[in-house]
């Protein structure tokens, strides 16, 4: 009975945060502002969902602990790809211009092959 | 003999969360699960340490397991924050930033884990990394302090990645 009420429970934070981290993507307007958005699902949301999971098959009678192996490659996924969509908006330059690092010249992402060639072009003319 | 344990384990932590995997997708434990595990988790880093001749020098298991536990708490407490944030303040008030982090750490594994903690983390997600290494771009969801949010991430959970990775 409690654990059902515990399912229960999971299951609504979850999809709370869920509907949450949509609304984010809806509302806001700017490609770097909505990447926020989907790092919340994938942490909160999905946690609490694979949480309810656990719980109800845990009052079957049958211990599952393949949720915490999603969890755990999710942890680990996530970030590569947020990383690799701000990488994209950098390098489009649809997002606000970020200032020059404190240590070296220039962001690794601005620094690519055809800039420098465009550059160099640019020079010889 | 420690010649012979470098080539046969040349990733002894992999080992072992390759083995612990195992038995979590068995989702039952057995001896016999375990063993194959063990071999398992042995063939695989041995099979592709071709590909990754580098190992971290020092890892502190215990450290890295309070490392987990406070991040967890961030993610929650920041989980709550940014929904608060996505549901009262309206686009026009926002004050997206980026900041600016300069790197004390210099292996690449401890390097990603920062940057990994820090996308994971709601409200700031890691950008790009400075060419030669030496500072990560961060952008910050909402922030009226941005320097207040880069020395919070240097204290929190860089100083404590280089106890983890020393």
């Amino acid at each position: 009975m409690i654990g059902t009420y515990a399912t229960a429970l999971c299951l609504l934070i979850g999809s709370g945060f869920v509907l949450v981290g949509v609304l984010g993507l809806l509302k806001f307007n700017d490609p770097m502002t909505r990447l926020h958005a989907p790092t919340k699902v994938g942490t909160i949301g999905i946690g609490m969902l694979l949480l309810a999971s656990m719980i109800h098959s845990f009052t079957l009678g049958e211990t599952s602990f393949h949720e915490l192996l999603i969890m755990g490659f999710l942890f680990v996924t996530a970030p590569v790809s947020a990383n690799f969509i701000a990488k994209v908006c950098l390098h489009k330059q649809d997002c606000m211009t970020p200032p020059p690092p404190e240590a070296d010249t220039t962001w690794s992402t601005l620094q690519s092959p055809d800039r420098d060639l465009v550059e160099k072009a640019a020079e010889a003319k | 003999m420690s010649r012979a344990f470098r080539w046969l384990l040349p990733h002894p932590y992999l080992t072992l969360l390759l083995a612990v995997v195992w038995i979590l997708l068995q989702n039952q434990f057995s001896a016999g699960m375990a063993v194959f595990g063990l071999i398992l988790g042995i063939i695989i880093p041995w099979g592709t340490s071709v590909w990754w001749p580098d190992t971290p020098k020092g890892f502190r298991l215990g450290k890295m397991l309070s490392y987990s536990l406070i991040v967890m708490w961030d993610i929650i407490v920041a989980n709550i924050q940014v929904a608060w944030i996505v549901l009262t303040v309206p686009n026009a008030k926002l004050k997206p930033a980026w900041i600016v982090i300069p790197l004390d750490l210099r292996q690449p594994e401890a390097i990603t884990m920062l940057a990994g903690t820090i996308t994971l983390t709601p409200g700031t997600v890691s950008a790009d990394l400075s060419d030669e290494g030496h500072s990560l771009l961060v952008h910050v969801l909402h922030t009226d302090d941005p320097d207040g949010e880069r020395d919070g991430i240097k204290s929190r959970y860089e100083a404590r990645l280089k106890e983890i990775f020393s």
